[in-house]
């Protein structure tokens, strides 16, 4: 095994709602070397999106410490945090996320644009679009593509910053079985390929089988861990 | 991101709402317009109020008797005070003295019957004014103390009698059923904005001591214009007139029976005027532009929540709270500028259409729009576009990427 790309040490996150106290997460450590591919599953409300929040940098514990690919990240500041997300998380979301106005190549394009470098933003996009299959496609609106091409879209946006982790919540859940598997094995060929690391949430024991290992969670915590 | 990808990813935006866009933009093309409009008719006043009074003559003062209670024994001017002024060694700042007696008469030709001002003058008024005549003659000395019925006739007094402003010369008119001899028509002085120069009739100053205005000391006249040798001996001059009429009518200092006013406080008190007139105009008009600019802020904030999800996005692909802010502030401004540009042409073609307005009826107003009101328009818009803007952008800025990413 590689590098520790993700080391999470008791974290914490608590929810206030007026009087009461939601503990989203209540203790959780955990580990990801570099290269791996982790499936995290459980049952509803047991914390997974939260922690993958923590994980993707877009919020903070509430206590505990989160070190991402060397840095610990647990309590940057917010445009810090936002340069870390844009620098080494890429996301895919349930609901894919794209611009409906802009072509696949300009969503593909965003980070890039975050990121202030003056590189060739089309020619480094195209080649994510080209990556995930959808070389040619690039000009097409959302509304003009599959589901299934709508998450390879979003796949290319997560991958076009060579990040240190892609963080996929429920990736399939929007999708049909056919495209759900399709995706999936486009993320696991990126994976052979480049070497990116990978965290998927799921409900599906048959998606879970294809990661390296599964975490289990509940009530905030991990109660399990199993290699397949 | 550079300005110009932040500028057309605006207009993208935009675009993609055009009705509500269109409106949005509506609302600054009428408060710029408006803003432009006001203010260039407004100087356009000024111009043609300040111009008349400078038509008139330069380097004048015109001397008016005043009847204050203060003054014990107040002393009408006469034509002895007129000549006193005139005197080089009394009075070394002052070139001409032009005595005046004037009243409103009964002007009548061929059973056609007008009330018209009519100025008893000397050959000194046609050097204080300028005055030109478009045919036939000035009043004469010798007219003047032959007491001659003559008069001289002003182009609007001409076509109101006559029905035409030639051919003239040679007619006989009846002023209070006396008959007089038209012998010149005068020039227009150009349509004054408060009284009209151009619709009098001038006599000789002894006939109409005799004949027409009745006064009750000898030799008295209503007014004397006093001409100045430039524009800075203005000042000398009033001194100069004050201290010989003070002298002559045996006044108390600080109990004139008489008042100097100068032709510059005219113009002074002129453009004051017309200047608050133009910023009371300009005030209402920037009113219907802050209107404009709670336009924006509306609809930039309902704009803010349509895309919450949309900057929830942005943010975990590593937008940091100025991309955000940037975005929105370049929307609102891009709003405010293109309306700013459409408002200078609607307040430019609001301003052309006055004028043609004001010309049709004669009146001498030429609305000049400037280089300056332009840029303070498209300055003051596009900071109303930007300061109402700020609040929006701001709110989008301040969005927690979580809570935006799972708004619905
Ligand atoms: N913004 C929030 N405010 C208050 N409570 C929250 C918030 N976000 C999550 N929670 C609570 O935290 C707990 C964990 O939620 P989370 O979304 O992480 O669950 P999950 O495991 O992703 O569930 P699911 O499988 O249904 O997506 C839940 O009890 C939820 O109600
Ligand atoms: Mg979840």
């Amino acid at each position: 095994m590689g590098n520790t790309v993700i080391k999470a040490i008791n974290l914490t996150k608590v929810y206030k709602m007026g009087e009461i106290e939601v503990h989203a997460l209540c203790g959780l450590s955990m580990e990801v070397q570099q290269g791996e591919i982790i499936a995290i599953m459980g049952p509803s409300g047991s914390g997974k999106s939260t922690l993958m929040n923590i994980l993707g940098c877009l919020d903070r514990p509430t206590s505990g410490e989160y070190i991402l690919d060397g840095e610990n990240v647990s309590r940057l500041k917010d445009d810090e945090l936002a340069k870390i997300r844009n620098k080494k998380v890429g996301f895919v979301f349930q609901s894919f996320n794209l611009l409906p106005r802009a072509t696949a190549l300009i969503n593909v394009e965003l980070p890039l644009r975050y990121a202030g470098s003056n590189h060739n933003h089309h020619e480094v996009a195209k080649a994510a679009l080209e990556a995930v299959g959808l070389g040619d496609r690039m000009n097409h609106r959302p509304n003009e593509l599959s589901g299934g091409q709508q998450q390879r879209v979003a796949i290319a946006r997560a991958i076009v910053n060579d990040p240190a982790i892609i963080l996929a919540d429920e990736p399939t859940g929007n999708l049909d079985s056919k495209a759900g598997e399709e995706i999936i094995e486009l993320l696991l060929s990126l994976n052979r390929e480049r070497g990116t690391t990978l965290i998927i949430v799921t409900h599906d024991p048959d998606i879970a089988a294809h990661t390296h290992r599964i975490i289990h969670i509940r009530d905030g915590v991990v109660v399990s861990e199993e290699r397949t | 991101m550079n300005v110009l990808t932040s500028f057309f990813e605006a207009l993208d935006s935009l675009r993609s709402n055009k009705t509500r866009s269109a409106l949005t933009i509506l609302g600054i093309v009428i408060g710029v317009g408006a803003v432009i409009a006001m203010i260039s008719i407004g100087r356009g006043a000024e111009n043609s109020i300040t111009g008349s009074i400078q038509g008139i003559g330069t380097n004048l003062l015109f001397v008016l008797r005043t009847q204050s209670s203060d003054v014990t024994n107040p002393q009408p001017l006469t034509l002895e005070d007129a000549e006193a002024i005139s005197d080089p060694f009394l009075a070394p700042s002052v070139a001409h003295v032009a005595p005046m007696l004037e009243g409103q008469a009964k002007v009548t030709y061929d059973g056609e019957s007008q009330l018209i001002i009519v100025s008893g003058i000397t050959p000194e008024f046609e050097i204080v004014h300028n005055y030109q005549v478009t045919e036939g003659e000035f009043i004469s000395e010798d007219q003047l103390l032959g007491r001659s019925s003559v008069a001289l006739i002003g182009p609007d007094a001409a076509d109101n009698l006559f029905g035409r402003k030639t051919g003239i010369v040679g007619e006989t008119i009846r002023i209070e059923g006396q008959p007089f001899r038209v012998i010149g028509v005068l020039e227009s002085k150009g349509g004054s904005t408060f009284t009209n120069q151009d619709n009098v009739v001038l006599i000789p100053l002894t006939t109409a001591q005799t004949r027409l205005f009745h006064r009750s000391k000898r030799n008295q006249v209503d007014l004397l214009i006093v001409e100045a040798y430039s524009p800075d001996a203005v000042q000398s001059a009033s001194d100069e007139v004050s201290e010989i009429l003070r002298n002559r009518h045996k006044t108390k200092i600080g109990a004139d029976d008489f008042t100097i006013l100068k032709q510059q406080d005219f113009i002074e008190t002129a453009s004051m005027i017309t200047n608050i007139l133009t910023i009371f105009l300009g005030g209402v008009a920037a009113i219907s532009l802050l209107v404009g600019g709670i336009g924006i802020m509306n609809i930039m904030l309902v704009s803010v929540t349509e895309r919450t999800r949309e900057i929830g996005l942005r943010k975990a692909l590593g937008a940091r709270r100025v991309d955000i802010l940037v975005q929105f502030l370049t929307e609102s401004a891009t709003l405010s500028l293109i309306g700013g540009i459409l408002g200078i042409l609607l307040g430019w073609g609001i301003s052309y259409v006055v004028g043609l307005i004001a010309a049709a009826n004669k009146a001498n107003i030429t609305p000049t729009v400037t280089l300056d009101t332009i840029l303070l328009a498209t300055l003051f818009s596009t900071a109303v576009g930007l300061f109402f803007g700020l609040y929006p952008a701001n709110r989008a800025a301040g969005l927690e990427p979580v809570e935006a990413l799972r708004y619905e």
